[in-house]
Formats: C-alpha cells, sequence, structure tokens
C-alpha cells in the first residue's frame, strides 16, 4: 500500500490532518488502522454468537435446515453475491484512486459500490417479499402451508407413560412437557427423508435466515450511509495522497461486510 | 486415588460428620451429602491456611516494616526471585488441579443413578412443585422410602425453575422442553426442605415444598392411603385438598383477599363481571370451563394469565373442586 | 510522619501546585466548553461523576432490598414484584452503569495518557462519544424503571425475560448502548497502549496499572460484541416472536445462557483486572519499594484476559450441560485462579522489608487484600463440581462475588481514587476521615456479606422475598453491616467533596509515585506537560525523598542521603 507522503497531489493544502495529540501522520495514520481492525474484530465476534445458533441448531437439526433451505432462491442469492463482489472490488479500485489523488475516478467508483449496494438490497427485497407473501416467516409468525406427503397425515409423537404408571388413572404431563426430539440428541430423521412429510419446527430456520441476513442488511445500510459521507468528502477534494485514511477504513469495513455475506450464502442457500 | 481421598476427608471432615448439621452445612439426610461435605471441608481448611498465611504476613510486614523516622526508605531487595515465584506458582497449580478432580469424581456419582431407582416425576410451575408417583397419585411434597435409590424425572411447565434440596446436596434446574434426572438416597427419616432456586417471579421464593423421608414401610402406607382420597374422602374436602395441593392456592385465595386471580370466596353460584363487559354466572360449566380453557373468559381486572389444565385434573377432581367451591360462602 | 491539616487554598500553594495557573479544570469556561470536551482528563472527570451518581442510585436499591429482608415474610416496605425488581435493578445499574466503565472509564481515561507522557488517547472524540452512549444507555435504563421496570435478575435468563411483562426491551436496549461505550473505551485504550508510548517505554517498562488497562480492554473488545447479539436476539424473540429461546417453536432456553455467560464472565475480568493494577501501584508506592515480581504480574494479566472467555460454563453447573463440558469449564476455572493468587503473592512479598505508609490508600490496598483473598479463595469451593452442586443459586455466592466485585474492585476503586484525587483536583483531604471511612467500610462490608456465606452452605437460596424464619438472625446482622457500610461511603463523599473546597492545596507529587503523571501539576495543564518527560522505571519511588516544606515529596537529587527529609 503506499505510504503516505505529505508532497504533491491534492493533499498537500491539507496536510495538516495531523491531530495534537500524534507525533507523526504516520503515527496516526497507523492508530486509524489499527483502531479499524479491532473494531472489524468486534463486528466478527458479533456475527459469530449468529453463526453459533446456526451451528447449534443444525447440528441438532439437520433435516430443518435441509428441507427449509430449498425455499431460498439460489439464484438471486448468486446473483447477490457476485454484485457485493464487484462493489468490494470497486471499493478497492476506489481506495487505490484516493491514494493516487485521482478524485473524479474516486467519486465515481464510490458511487458505483453505493450502487450495487443498493442492487444487492433491492434483490434481497425481492427475496423477503417473497417468503413474506409464503408466510415463510420466524417463530410465531410462520403460516405457510407445507406439503404433506399423500395419505401420511401429521405424525405426532404422543408422550408415552412411563413405566409403572396406572393406566386406568394416570395424569397425563401435558404436551408442553414433552421435550421436543432430539433437542440435545442429532434429528431422527435422515436428511432429505422427504416422504414422512416435512419435519417440525420449520420456523427455526427463517428465524436463523432472518436474524442473519437481516443483520447483515442492518451493515450493508450503515456501510452505504459512511460511503455516502465519503462520496461528499470526496467531492469537494479532501482526500489525496496526503489523507485517505477514511477511504482506507471505509473501504476496510465494506470488505469486511462482503465476507460475511461470502459465508452467509453457502450456509444458508447452498445446504446439502 | 479413593484411598488418599479417604484419608483426606477423614482428616478434614470434621465439619462434616455431625449429621445434625453443623457451622456451614446443613443435616446429611442423603448418602450424597457427606463426599460433598469432606470436598467443602478440605477446601475450606486449605483456604484458611492460606487465608491466615497472607493475613498474618501482611499485618506482620505492616507492623514490623512501618514508616518511622528513620526508616523514611525501604531497605535493600531483590525485586523478583524466579525460584519462589515459580514454588507459589506451581504449589496452588497441584492443589487446585487436586481439588478439581475430586470435585469432579463425586459430582460424577452424584450424577449416576443406579439401576432399577423408584422413578418420581416431578414438575416445576410458577409456583409450584408437582410430584407424580408411579401410580398416578399426584402430590405437592415429596414423599421417598429410606434407603431406597430415588430417580426423579423433572421438567418445567413454562420458566426454568431450580429444584434445590439443601440436605441431600442436591440441585439441578427444570427447564421446559426437556426432561432432566437426578438421583438420590436419602439415608435420614425426616422432612427437610426443598427450594426453587433458579429466580422464576413473583412467587420464587414461595415455591417450597418438603422432601418426607418415611421409616420403613411407611411410605407405601403414605402412598396409599394419598392415592385414594378421592375415594375416602368427602368430595369437598377432596376438593379442598385439591385445591391446596395442585396450584390453585398460589394465585386464588378463599379469604377474600386479593391475588394474581379472583378470589374463591362467595364466588360461586354468584355473578362474575368480565372483560369487554359481559357477566356471567358462576355456575358448575363455569367453573369447569376456567379450568380447562381458562382464556374463554376473563375476569374484570385480571390478567389471562392462568395456564390450562386439560389433561391435569381428571374430570372426578374437578368435580370434587367444583363441591369444594360451593362450602365458600 | 508528616500530619495531614486542611487550610484555605492560595496561601502559599506548594510548587507542583496549579490551583491558581491554567490548569485543565479552568481551561475553557461554560457547559459547552465541558460537553464537547476533547480533553481525556475532563472525559474522565465526567464520568467519575456518573458513576459514583449510578453507585449511589444502586447502593439505595441494596439498602432498600436489605431493609425489606429485616423480615421474613410480607412486607409493608414493598411487595414481591417491587422486590424482585429492586434486586434487579440493584445488580444492573451496578454492574452495567457502575462497574463496568468503573475504574477504566473514571480514573483510566484520566490517568493512561499522563502515565504515557501523552497529550491525549489515541481517538479524543471516540473517547467523548463513548460517554455520550454512556448516558444514553444510562438514560434508557433509567426511562425503563419508569414504564414498569424489570424483574429478571441481572441476569435476565430466558424463557422468564422474553415472557414477563415488565419492560425488558428499553432496559436491554439500554444495556446494548452501554456496550458501545465499554468497546469504544478498550479500543481507544488498546490503541493508544500500542502507538503512543513514550520512546524508552518498551512493553516491560510500562506501569502495572496500564497492563491491567490493556487486558481490560481485550475483554471489552471480544466479549461484548457477544452481549450485543445476546440482548438482540432477546430483543427479537420479545417483540418479534422469533423462537430461538423458545421450546415450543422449536428453540433452546439455555443457549441463551450460553451466549450470555458467554460475555458476562469475561465481564467481571473487565471488573478486577483495572482493579489489580491499581493495587500494583499502590502497594509500591506505599511501600517506597519497587513493585516484586514485575513480569509475572504483567504476564498475570493477559493470562487472566485470556483464560477468563475459557470458562463461561462454571456459571452453568447445574444448568443441564453434559458431564464433559462441566469438566472442561471446571478445570478451566482452577486454572483462571492461579494467575490471580500469584498476584497476591507478589504484592505481599512487595510490602516486605518496605517502608510501610498507612495512607488512606493504603488502608484500601489492605483492605483488598483481605476481602480479595476471601473472595477468590470462596471462588474454589465453586469451581469445585461437587460443592457448587450444593452452593450454587445460593447465598454463598451472592456473598463470593460481592466480596470479590465490591471487596474487589470497589474498595481498589476507592484507593485509587483517594490516590490520584490530588492529582485530579489539586486538593489534599484529611487522611484521618480517610482512614476512618474505610474501616468502617471494611467491618461494615465483612459484617453485610460473610454471613451471607453461612446462610447460603445452609442452603438459602437467592433472589428471595420470602424466607424461612431460621434464617432471619443472619439476614438482619447482614442488614445491620450494610448500614454501616452507608455510613462508611457518606463519610467518603463529605470528606472528598470538602476537600475540593477546603482542602490543603496538593503538591505535584504527594505520594512519591515514579510513574509519569506525577511529573506534572496537579491539577495538570490542558496539554499534560510542559515538557514531555522522559519514560524511566515506573517503580523506581526510592528516587524520590519526602520534603516538609512542600508536603511531598521531590526528586532526591544525586549524592543526596536516604536519610533526608
Amino acid at each position: 500500500m503506499a505510504e503516505p507522503n505529505r508532497e504533491g497531489g491534492v493533499g498537500e493544502a491539507h496536510a495538516n490532518h495531523v491531530a495534537h495529540h500524534f507525533d507523526t501522520a504516520e503515527q496516526q495514520f497507523e492508530s486509524g488502522k489499527l483502531g479499524m481492525w479491532i473494531f472489524l474484530a468486534t463486528e466478527i465476534l458479533l456475527f459469530g454468537g449468529l453463526f453459533c445458533a446456526y451451528a447449534v441448531y443444525r447440528s441438532n437439526h439437520p433435516e430443518i435446515f435441509v428441507y427449509a433451505h430449498r425455499f431460498l432462491d439460489k439464484t438471486l442469492g448468486a446473483i447477490n453475491t457476485a454484485v457485493l463482489i464487484c462493489s468490494s472490488f470497486t471499493m478497492a479500485l476506489a481506495v487505490r484512486a484516493a491514494q493516487l489523488g485521482r478524485t473524479k475516478a474516486l467519486v465515481r467508483l464510490l458511487a458505483a459500490t453505493i450502487a450495487l449496494a443498493c442492487c444487492f438490497l433491492g434483490i434481497k427485497g425481492v427475496e423477503y417479499e417473497h417468503k413474506w407473501k409464503e408466510g415463510l416467516l420466524w417463530g410465531r409468525r410462520f403460516h405457510a402451508t407445507l406439503e404433506q406427503p399423500a395419505g401420511a397425515g401429521n405424525a405426532v409423537v404422543q408422550p408415552s407413560a412411563p413405566a409403572g404408571m396406572n393406566p386406568e388413572e394416570r395424569s397425563l404431563i401435558p404436551p408442553a412437557a414433552v421435550g421436543p426430539r432430539g433437542l440435545a440428541r442429532p434429528g431422527q430423521r435422515a436428511p432429505g427423508d422427504e416422504e414422512l412429510g416435512p419435519p417440525k419446527n420449520v420456523q427455526t430456520f427463517f428465524a436463523v435466515y432472518f436474524l442473519m441476513t437481516g443483520l447483515h442488511g442492518v451493515h450493508v445500510i450503515a456501510g452505504m450511509i459512511v460511503l455516502t459521507l465519503m462520496l461528499l468528502r470526496a467531492r469537494r477534494g479532501e482526500f489525496g495522497p496526503g489523507y485517505f485514511t477514511p477511504v482506507d477504513l471505509a473501504g476496510l469495513y465494506w470488505h469486511l461486510v462482503d465476507l460475511i455475506w461470502i459465508y452467509l450464502f453457502p450456509l444458508l442457500y447452498l445446504i446439502r | 486415588m479413593s484411598l488418599g481421598h479417604d484419608i483426606l476427608g477423614r482428616l478434614f471432615s470434621w465439619a462434616a460428620t455431625q449429621t445434625d448439621g453443623s457451622f456451614w452445612m446443613p443435616v446429611q439426610a442423603s448418602a450424597g451429602a457427606e463426599p460433598v461435605d469432606r470436598i467443602f471441608g478440605f477446601i475450606f481448611w486449605v483456604s484458611v491456611f492460606f487465608f491466615v498465611l497472607i493475613v498474618a504476613l501482611m499485618g506482620a510486614f505492616v507492623v514490623r516494616y512501618r514508616r518511622r523516622p528513620g526508616r523514611e526508605d525501604a531497605e535493600d531487595s531483590s525485586h523478583h526471585n524466579t525460584a519462589l515465584e515459580l514454588t507459589w506458582t506451581l504449589i496452588p497449580i497441584v492443589i487446585v488441579v487436586f481439588i478439581f478432580a475430586w470435585g469432579f469424581k463425586v459430582y460424577l456419582d452424584l450424577n449416576t443413578p443406579p439401576a432399577n431407582s423408584y422413578e418420581i416425576l416431578v414438575t416445576g410451575q410458577k409456583w409450584k412443585w408437582l410430584f407424580t408417583y408411579p401410580n398416578g397419585h399426584v402430590d405437592e411434597n415429596l414423599h421417598v422410602p429410606l434407603d431406597t435409590p430415588v430417580r426423579l424425572v423433572m421438567t418445567s411447565e413454562d420458566v426454568i425453575h431450580g429444584f434445590y434440596i439443601p440436605a441431600f446436596r442436591l440441585k439441578r434446574d427444570v427447564v421446559p422442553g426437556r426432561y432432566v434426572k437426578v438421583w438420590f438416597r436419602a439415608i435420614k427419616p425426616g422432612e427437610y426442605q426443598i427450594y426453587c432456586t433458579q429466580y422464576c417471579g413473583t412467587g420464587h421464593s414461595d415455591m417450597w415444598a418438603k422432601v418426607v423421608v418415611h421409616e420403613p414401610g411407611g411410605f407405601e402406607r403414605w402412598l396409599d392411603e394419598a392415592s385414594n382420597f378421592l375415594k375416602t374422602m368427602a368430595p369437598a374436602e377432596a376438593g379442598e385438598r385439591l385445591y391446596r395441593t395442585r396450584g390453585c392456592a398460589q394465585c386464588h385465595s378463599v379469604d377474600g383477599t386479593g391475588g394474581t386471580g379472583p378470589t374463591f370466596k362467595a364466588l360461586f353460584g354468584h355473578p362474575v363481571p368480565l372483560e369487554g363487559g359481559k357477566t356471567v354466572t358462576a355456575d358448575e360449566d363455569y367453573v369447569r370451563e376456567s379450568i380447562l380453557d381458562p382464556q374463554a373468559k376473563i375476569v374484570l381486572g385480571f390478567q389471562p394469565v392462568m395456564p390450562t389444565f386439560q389433561g391435569r385434573l381428571k374430570d372426578q377432581e374437578i368435580t370434587a373442586i367444583i363441591e369444594y367451591l360451593k362450602t365458600l360462602r | 510522619m508528616e500530619r495531614d491539616e486542611t487550610t484555605t487554598a492560595g496561601a502559599n500553594p506548594p510548587m507542583g501546585n496549579a490551583l491558581g495557573a491554567d490548569n485543565y479544570l479552568r481551561h475553557g469556561r461554560g457547559l459547552k466548553s465541558w460537553l464537547f470536551t476533547l480533553d481525556h482528563k475532563r472525559i474522565g472527570v465526567m464520568y467519575l461523576v456518573s458513576i459514583l451518581a449510578s453507585f449511589l442510585l444502586g447502593g439505595v436499591f441494596a439498602l432498600l432490598v436489605r431493609t425489606k429482608l429485616l423480615t421474613p415474610g410480607n412486607s409493608a416496605l414493598m411487595s414481591a414484584d417491587h422486590y424482585n425488581q429492586m434486586f434487579t435493578l440493584h445488580g444492573a445499574v451496578m454492574i452495567f452503569l457502575f462497574v463496568i466503565p468503573g475504574i477504566p472509564a473514571a480514573l483510566g481515561n484520566f490517568v493512561l495518557p499522563l502515565m504515557l507522557g501523552a497529550k491525549d488517547v489515541a481517538f479524543p472524540r471516540l473517547n467523548l462519544a463513548s460517554y455520550y452512549m454512556w448516558v444514553i444507555g444510562a438514560v434508557m435504563a433509567l426511562i425503563s424503571m419508569t414504564t414498569g421496570a424489570v424483574d429478571t435478575g441481572w441476569t435476565f435468563y430466558t424463557p422468564y425475560s422474553t415472557t414477563t411483562n415488565t419492560s425488558v426491551i428499553m432496559m436491554v436496549a439500554g444495556v446494548f448502548v452501554l456496550g458501545f461505550s465499554s468497546i469504544f473505551t478498550g479500543l481507544n485504550f488498546v490503541v493508544t497502549i500500542h502507538k503512543l508510548r513514550p520512546a524508552g517505554m518498551t512493553w516491560f517498562r510500562m506501569p502495572l496499572f496500564l497492563w491491567g488497562l490493556y487486558g481490560t480492554a481485550i475483554i471489552q473488545i471480544m466479549a461484548t460484541p457477544v452481549l450485543g447479539i445476546t440482548l438482540l436476539l432477546l430483543i427479537a424473540e420479545r417483540a418479534l416472536g422469533v423462537g430461538i429461546f423458545d421450546p415450543a417453536l422449536g428453540g433452546d432456553p439455555v443457549l441463551f445462557q450460553h451466549f450470555f455467560w458467554f460475555y458476562s464472565h469475561p465481564a467481571v475480568y473487565i471488573m478486577i483486572l483495572p482493579a489489580m493494577g491499581v493495587i500494583s501501584e499502590l502497594v509500591s508506592v506505599f511501600s517506597r519499594k519497587h513493585i516484586f515480581g514485575y513480569t509475572f504480574i504483567a504476564l498475570s494479566s493477559i493470562a487472566i484476559a485470556v483464560i477468563s472467555f475459557l470458562v463461561w460454563g462454571h456459571h452453568m453447573f447445574v444448568a443441564g450441560q453434559s458431564n464433559l463440558a462441566s469438566m472442561i469449564f471446571s478445570a478451566l476455572t482452577f486454572m483462571v485462579a492461579i494467575p490471580s493468587a500469584v498476584k497476591v503473592f507478589n504484592w505481599v512479598a512487595t510490602m516486605y522489608k518496605g517502608s510501610i505508609w498507612l495512607a488512606t490508600p493504603m488502608v484500601y490496598v489492605l483492605s483488598f487484600l483481605f476481602l480479595f483473598g476471601i473472595g477468590g479463595l470462596t471462588g474454589l469451593f465453586l469451581g469445585a463440581l461437587a460443592t457448587d452442586v450444593h452452593l450454587h443459586d445460593t447465598y454463598f455466592v451472592v456473598a463470593h462475588f460481592h466480596y470479590v466485585m465490591f471487596g474487589g474492585t470497589v474498595i481498589a476503586f476507592l484507593g485509587g481514587l483517594y490516590y490520584w484525587w490530588p492529582k485530579m483536583f489539586g486538593r489534599m483531604y484529611s487522611d484521618l476521615w480517610g482512614r476512618v471511612a474505610a474501616l468502617l467500610i471494611f467491618v461494615g462490608f465483612n459484617t453485610t456479606f460473610f454471613t451471607q456465606f453461612v446462610m447460603g452452605s445452609h442452603g438459602a437460596p437467592r433472589r428471595s422475598y420470602h424466607y424461612l424464619p431460621e434464617f432471619q438472625r443472619y439476614h438482619q446482622l447482614s442488614t445491620l453491616g450494610s448500614y454501616i457500610l452507608g455510613i462508611g461511603f457518606v463519610i467518603v463523599a463529605v470528606n472528598l467533596i470538602h476537600s475540593l473546597f477546603r482542602g490543603r492545596p496538593a503538591p505535584a507529587n504527594p505520594w512519591g509515585g515514579a510513574t509519569l503523571e506525577w511529573r506534572t501539576a496537579s491539577p495538570p495543564p490542558h496539554d499534560n506537560f510542559a515538557t514531555t518527560p522522559v519514560a524511566g522505571d515506573p517503580y523506581d519511588v526510592e528516587a524520590w525523598r519526602y520534603d516538609r516544606t512542600i508536603g511531598g515529596f521531590v526528586p532526591r537529587a544525586a549524592g543526596d542521603s536516604p536519610a533526608v527529609g
């Protein structure tokens, strides 16, 4: 990466960006970089919790994930992945433009990145709308009609009476107390075993799906706001070889947003 | 390992051997209590040793090296001593590893029920424990025979509760949606306290019950008598017992005082104002519906928080309750 | 030893005092100069006032709880619901508003750049933003107290927290915002320590308080986001019915506990590591002796920070996790005890052959060693699986964590406050009343909480509005202790506030510390140092000698005999 130098380029008139508590511009730049990387670490941990929840529920109930992920549109997901990767590319080029003092290119590339982000959100909006119409929502809001295999009827597991109980006069423990099948053990059906009909608690998948993509979407929006601010500052000629730190740091954040999607896509859309 | 534990256990168990409870511990009423108390005793004396050592040294230094005219500065001494520092790192490591291993071993014993345990189902709900015996009888207290391994299979109706018998050193969180299992063997006849230890709302500190350890033969007699109360008692009397033991009393008073639910005093046969403006008469059908489908009619001024007793009260029991309500003028 | 006398300011203030000069307190006047300040010292002072106000609020809740507990049955003072809200708010306010920001925000913000000979932290605007986050989070928490409060316990366990009809979302959202405050502070401190150390101050020539703050900052950065996602999930469950913790919808209530404790266990080390850093500073200065075992103490802070992430399951030994998981967590829990023990031995060894000066800060050091010793040792009972089964969720646990959080962190915080007070405000306080208050707090604390160990091992469950009459005498003794504690704190407040108006002007180095903050005036100028000091050995306290004429320490000139002064 280009060393920040204090001569030449558009940045010269603004060389006094060094804050009073820093000794050199280099110290300031390195501090900013370190700070941004630490912030990215916190974001990874934030999403990490959700990835953890995904792992727990998928390992306990693989049948839910195999069944439910079919409702996601792989094509749209793939397009979105490509869109975000492109936006990371334009972002990287934008940082380079800032380093080289090419303001017009910088502005155009930032605009392109923002436009691609809009595209991503638009496609996501289409996907969400489809889920909403079909009732494929989280938790209590789930009201989709899932196809049943012919003649099967819903196999509901009754709690069997514990050994030793008097069958004539027993008091049943009410259904709410029945443990969900296999909560602490692997699911009792082989994945893809559709002759038995849809598994119970399909809404769990959609809870995980909306939480993960929703939080990601919030971060995309936040990134767009930051990039817009960068765009406005770039148009005012604030960035150049002597000072491009904010663009650089915004770029780091944007790459992380992209990277998180690159993990989300296969985990949610491409389950086998 | 167990021989060593045994010897050390005897050395450090004076705080633990008094079966009437000691300064620190309640009575040892189960077979599992004494091993736990021995570990407690060991940790206690190790702690006392190190604590006294540190405080004594601290006190001695404060006195001996206190700042005074002529002693404004410290004496020359080194600022580190690797051998010493390693020693006082390694010795505590050895001690804590020992404590860990001992604790883990006893914990495994506490968690491994023997085969052929007598099984009792436990249900936690806000804010009562209910115990279901193998013959189907449901009771508000835990009765067990002496010297018999008993296995409790526990679940919750609503939120997480904590089942705790201090005298047995036994505790487990009771979680909705799953069954958890604990076991014990009571060695001392008597009555001991059961608490709820996982905070669960308004009545959390009222979720008390008793574990009654019967003398030989007593348990079977009790179970027989208790299971047949519907057959042996008058309906209204049986209804009163059900009211007390099956969770009604937590929310409904019989003397007119307010509670989470309406009082039963002067309820039966009288008009009941409902949310939404209507009024109904509290007759047999109303009482039955309120028990089986409590959300159908909400009494004016109360929250819709009553759980359904569908499947938890038999028809005979509901009848007994109705008869009881009729006596509450 | 010089007896301390409070006098009016102005009459011959000693060299190094800047009360009448342009110090940071007088640099810029008016509310706006404070609200929009970028000066870490002013931000530190604002934090100090804020967290002390929170401590007062949390303390009032505690006294109310303890007063109710004088009797075992119903109380005219409060209903069961109010009691449940009261202990929840006591916990939430004390933890999220007071102790987690605590020493880093109130003392660290002020002292860290000074100890580095620097002009400010790496990101002053982020620092101000972290304070605003605190204020916003605090306001949200206060609002929740007026819209139905919270009655879940500070731990918010599901399914109770997802189904109770108190103001959970508002409180939890407030805590979420407070998390940002914590993360920003941690981020700032890490970058500052990495990038703004002066020439000559390598890592192992840094004061141990900064090692403590560094370890804390690592935890703040890594653990708080997990709390963030946990709270977001809780809000989503309540507001949207997501079902991730609801067994009827395929969720798992125990998963919440794993998420929650993944943050909240490291969080307690956020509380104690800075406290240990303060003790390292104080014990050396007030024994007039170089700290013993610097390297071990420094590395133990990092060891504690790392291992703290691996032990969260020790809160869940009876929650339903597997025996294997419980075993691993128990083993690691014992490992995390070792670095703390090593620190205690090092501190006591520092006192050996020292010249021990029982000024108020040192009284708090002794108090800390006693109380944290008990707190740490009682952790052994809880780390061992078999005994934890009996003691979990009883008053034994309540006593344990109060001994470490209060007897540890708060005591060290008070010691640090009394230590840096002259630097922050240019005033000395009455040392006599400082020590009287410290003694009252010590006695009151032990009375309040030692009894709770015995109650707990006898089976008394925590969070209980009603209790069995056999525990009443314990509760009454404990409540008596809490009143003594209250009186002690009143004296602390009166003593310190009085010093602001009437205290003897403080010299630059009243205690003879060798860290860089004592090389500048009391209070410091806006830019911290007139000339940037050169970093030396931060524990070379023997390079300073007491000068009676200024009532403070001056550098020992070459050739000075040790007994001069």
